[in-house]
């Protein structure tokens, strides 16, 4: 008989915890994670409205709090842990992820270049009259 | 009331579209009468049509598959002629015509021949070969077909109804906008593939989730059929390539519409953006079709050869390095655009970085063979085929790579030459191929051999002659797409293209005439065990055809070719395992959904397409009610009774019982 | 509470790790081995949200190269109001957090629990499309709609496809406390709702994104 276990076995479902808690336990959860969402997006709001953050740098600064909260939203209310049970789940991720970035820097990489190369659109058209 | 839909939309004054619209109708209707006459609906009704079986759903995405190469045959046999005599006069075809058939054909090819064929052989096999009972999602897997049998529904009203979109296979604006494309052409196409790329995501999140997830007992990652590997990769690649599909011809539906500005000319559109996005999702797309036919090759040269596959974890990790590399390099398709050298250089690099992992798959193949026992059946004749075909093919894609040679032959009949050479070399002539291997697996009786193999060779010599000259012609100078031309050095080189494009045809007719005769004669070539070639994989545990359940019991996996293991070891002992305990077994049962799902899908299409509002509102609630209603359900299960289970197994144990001697000799 | 030991037509059930579970029922040899249904279904769900995130990502990717293209009409700047952004941040951070409570009323079996919760997650993300309902209309009203430039093309879709989503997630909310209330915790009801729950999460993750770099950066100072 084989008795050799699959590594499927000893997975978790997205969403769900891994070892079963108590309501008082889960509900702390949300709630440390929804200080924490809030702490993050108070400082977001505020570094776009003021001027103590250098100016060019506010976009990567809110690109940096904005992952930190998406960070704190998976692990919090996704329950997404770095454990062995969880690896499918995160690889899921990662791939998806990986597309994003490529899609997005990839692509604002080609139009940059393009918009520096081609003839704007509108001046294209007025030569066509 | 009729939105833009008035009796102008027929083309009455069009002799060629109202004879093939009365064939077409004429074929229909007796089909439909044939099966209602001989009380055939309820069977078609209950096995085929809510059927949620993989195998049943695997085979009607091959049956549509196949009926729509005839259409897009037809578009090619009408555009080879065109150009065979459009010298320096204006053909059979005029200019608004011809653009209408040459987007028809490469939109029917790439969304409703070659997708629904490899989805089709990827949902009929994968089960079988992972030692499961069905797919992860099975009334989600009949909607996901039925809403592809619906785009290809609204692509061939088209024909009849109003007219197809003029712009290519894919839409570039500003041609496709409204200010330049004001018909209901490149409505139809968008809405057609909107709704059908809905059903291939879906399809996606399935495959996936069943690779990862329903496997048999002791089936772990490193014990699967490369057929497995591949079809996750090629899955993954249309979970994360669709969505950009969806959003992009999304945006200029809005454009069309809503009086968007994303591809416009004005108010700051960037039709640029559009080849930016699409080629993001158009680059990953040609490796979702030619991965699981790789997949197909690694099972055909193993079985065709008796020998395991050589370098297995090689293949898995070109496989999944194709499947991430080919994210890397949508650039080379529009190279010309204007992105300049230094983002041109680093996508032709990558383009030719990810030749490597197939090359990697290339030489496995060739040392599966290499000291093995080949046999030289139909299935490793479309392989072989395929080695030179698809090598050559891509050995043109590498030279297209490097940036100033494509300054020279971007859109010139030599990239036509070349995509159709990796195409049909490695994505038809593989799902030929799986076409030929699963045949009996899928009907429990083989197809003729010789008429099979006669199809093949027309196939690649008709292939040869009607695309080596379009080679010729690119270099030359000749541009893709052309109604009619001037260069009188061109034509005899399309004139012989056409021949091989007759040569073609007569293969398909071979391949017709091969099916009709096997089903004729299917009790001399009835599969009696199930395992017609000697195969090593699983699903040549099962009989032919496998009962619902596939399996009577679930297999025990114990290393790669788990079947090849036992059945060596019976054909040792000359018994088979012990009879195992049979227990009930609860399969899913029929859905309604995916069917009529579609019919409020195929009406929503053609009432947003023609303007229809009020239809459009009622499809919408239609197609929302039925999701209601099916969620609703209650019984999602029923069981099949031990008893059957059992008689089932044991016809299929002692017709492989009464094999092993032969067997035994044989080895 | 169950531990998902139901046969799955993928040939294999049995008592993966669901909540409240923790040890494999005793089954014969067959049923012993594979993830349970609650895995697979929410799993592939997850997979379907990936591709989700990926259409959010080519809406995203179009609207940072379109930002600029403004064709003379307003820009960020002159349309958002941060005000505004920040009490639908609050609202749906809020209606998340309540979507948890949901789901933990839902494996405890506490009625009270998981239809307040529900009620309010459903009302704080009626507001957050009330209020975004709104803001466009007022856009629209003002001649910013999305037909004036490509930047508000792609503002409109990126933005506007988030709240439809939200919308329709509102619809499968209300869905899911009919199914609950006809037909009580059932297994399949409680994969749903996993469903549900992960995507309500993933749309509020999302708006992250959309908060942080199309509304402040929109605004923020150059």
């Amino acid at each position: 008989m084989n008795t050799s276990i699959p590594e499927a076995h000893g997975d978790v479902a997205p969403g769900d915890e891994l070892r079963p808690t108590d309501i008082s336990h889960a509900i702390r959860g949300y709630l440390v994670g929804l200080a924490l969402a809030t702490l993050l997006t108070c400082v977001s709001f505020y570094i776009a409205g003021s001027t103590l953050v250098w100016q060019p740098s506010i976009p990567i600064a809110l690109s940096v709090l904005a992952l930190a909260q998406m960070g704190v939203h998976l692990v919090f209310f996704l329950h997404m842990t770095s454990g062995p049970d969880s690896v499918n789940n995160v690889m899921a991720l990662a791939f998806g992820l990986l597309i994003v970035m490529l899609l997005v820097f990839g692509s604002l990489w080609i139009m940059t270049h393009l918009d520096h190369n081609v003839m704007p659109m509108g001046r294209l058209m007025q030569m066509q009259r | 009331m009729w939105g833009k839909l008035s009796w102008e939309a027929v083309p009455f004054h069009e002799p060629i579209v109202m004879v093939t619209s009365a064939v077409v109708a004429i074929a229909i209707t007796a089909v439909l009468a044939w099966v209602i006459v001989k009380g055939h609906l309820p069977y078609l009704w209950k096995e085929w049509l809510s059927s949620v079986d993989h195998k049943r759903i695997g085979v009607m995405y091959v049956v549509l598959g196949l009926v729509m190469l005839l259409r897009g045959f037809a578009d090619a046999i009408l555009m080879r002629s065109q150009q065979a005599v459009a010298l320096g006069s204006a053909g059979f075809l005029p200019p608004e015509h011809y653009n209408q058939i040459f987007s028809a054909h490469g939109t029917i090819m790439i969304f409703f021949v070659a997708m629904p064929l490899v989805i089709g052989l990827m949902n009929f096999v994968v089960p079988l070969q992972l030692g499961a009972r069905d797919v992860a999602f099975p009334v989600l897997n009949s909607v996901g077909f039925w809403l592809t049998a619906t785009g290809a529904l609204l692509v061939n009203i088209s024909l009849f109804v109003g007219e197809f979109a003029r712009t290519g296979w894919l839409p570039y604006p500003p041609l496709s906008e409204l200010a330049y494309s004001p018909g209901v052409g490149v409505d139809y196409y968008l809405w057609a593939l909107q709704i059908s790329g809905a059903g291939t995501l879906l399809s996606g999140v399935n495959l996936v989730t069943t690779v990862l997830k329903v496997r048999a007992p002791g089936m772990n990652y490193l014990h699967m059929p490369i057929f497995c590997w591949t079809t996750l990769a090629s899955n993954l690649l249309i979970v994360a390539a669709f969505p950009i599909l969806t959003a992009t011809l999304a945006m200029l539906l809005l454009d069309r519409y809503l009086g968007f500005h994303f591809f416009t000319n004005e108010a700051g559109g960037n039709p640029m953006m559009f080849m930016n996005l699409i080629w993001a999702w158009g680059h990953p797309e040609v490796y979702i079709l030619v991965l699981p036919a790789f997949g197909i090759f690694s099972e055909v040269f193993a079985t065709f050869s008796g020998k395991p596959l050589f370098g297995y974890r090689s293949m898995v990790a070109a496989t999944m390095g194709i499947c991430i590399l080919s994210f890397m390099v949508w650039l080379h398709h529009f190279f010309t655009m204007g992105a300049g050298a230094d983002v041109n250089a680093i996508f032709g690099i990558a383009t030719m970085i990810i030749a490597v992992p197939t090359g990697v798959k290339i030489y496995n193949w060739l040392f599966t063979m290499y000291s093995g026992r080949v046999v030289f059946a139909t299935p490793m004749l479309w392989a072989l085929g395929f080695v030179v075909t698809f090598v050559i093919g891509g050995i043109t894609g590498v030279l297209l790579a490097v940036p100033p040679a494509d300054f020279v032959l971007h859109n010139s009949l030599f990239l036509v030459a070349h995509f159709h050479n990796v195409i049909i070399g490695g994505v038809v002539f593989g799902v030929f191929a799986g076409y030929e291997y699963w045949f009996p697996k899928a009907f429990g009786f083989r197809l003729h051999e010789g008429l099979g193999k006669a199809a093949f060779w027309f196939w690649i010599v008709g292939f040869y002659v009607a695309f080596t000259p379009l080679y010729a012609l690119g270099l030359m100078g000749m541009t893709r797409r052309m109604q009619h031309y001037n260069v009188p050095e061109w034509q005899p080189w399309l004139l012989v293209a056409a021949g091989g494009a007759a040569l073609i045809g007569i293969g398909v007719a071979l391949q017709v005439v091969q099916l009709v005769w096997s089903i004729r004669h299917r009790e001399a070539l009835r599969d009696v065990t199930g395992d017609p070639w000697n195969g090593r994989t699983l699903e040549w545990m099962t009989p032919s055809p496998p009962p619902m359940f596939n399996y009577a019991v679930m297999p025990d996996v114990e290393g790669v070719e788990a079947y090849w293991m036992r059945k060596q070891s019976a054909i040792e002992r000359q018994a088979l395992r012990p009879e195992p305990e049979y227990h009930d077994i609860h399969m899913p049962r029929n859905s309604s959904a995916g069917f009529i799902c579609a019919i409020f899908a195929a009406t929503m299409g053609f009432a947003l397409i023609w303007h229809i509002w009020w239809l459009v509102a009622l499809a919408f609630v239609g197609a929302w009610g039925v999701f209601v209603v099916a969620a609703w359900r209650d019984e999602h299960e029923e069981a099949i009774p031990a008893a059957t289970v059992a008689s089932v197994d044991r016809a299929n144990r002692a017709a492989r019982e009464a094999a092993l001697p032969t067997l035994r000799s044989a080895s | 509470m169950s531990a998902g030991t139901e046969v799955y037509p993928g040939g294999v059930a049995g008592g993966g790790l669901a909540l409240g579970g923790g040890h494999a029922a005793a089954l014969t040899e067959e049923l012993a081995h594979g993830p349970s249904k609650r895995i697979v279904v929410a799993y592939g769900f997850w997979i379907f949200l990936i591709s989700d995130i990926i259409l959010f990502s080519a809406l995203f990717a179009t609207y940072a190269v379109l930002t600029d293209a403004t064709a003379g009409g307003p820009s960020g700047r002159d349309l958002f109001e941060l005000p505004t952004v920040a009490v639908e941040t609050a609202c749906l951070l809020l209606s998340t957090v309540f979507c948890g409570f949901a789901g933990i009323g839902a494996q405890a079996r506490r009625n009270g629990m998981y239809y307040s919760a529900m009620a309010a997650t459903f009302v704080l993300g009626a507001t957050f499309v009330a209020i975004e309902l709104h803001e466009f209309a007022t856009m629209i009203h003002e001649g910013a709609g999305p037909g004036r430039s490509a930047f508000l093309s792609a503002f409109f879709a990126l933005v506007g496809c988030h709240g439809l989503h939200v919308s329709a997630g509102l619809l499968w909310l209300l869905t899911m406390m009919a199914q609950v209330y006809a037909k009580g915790y059932r297994a399949d009801i409680r994969r749903r709702l996993l469903c549900f729950a992960l995507f309500w999460h993933t749309l509020d993750i999302i708006w992250v994104a959309l908060f942080s770099l199309v509304y402040l950066v929109g605004v923020a100072p150059k």
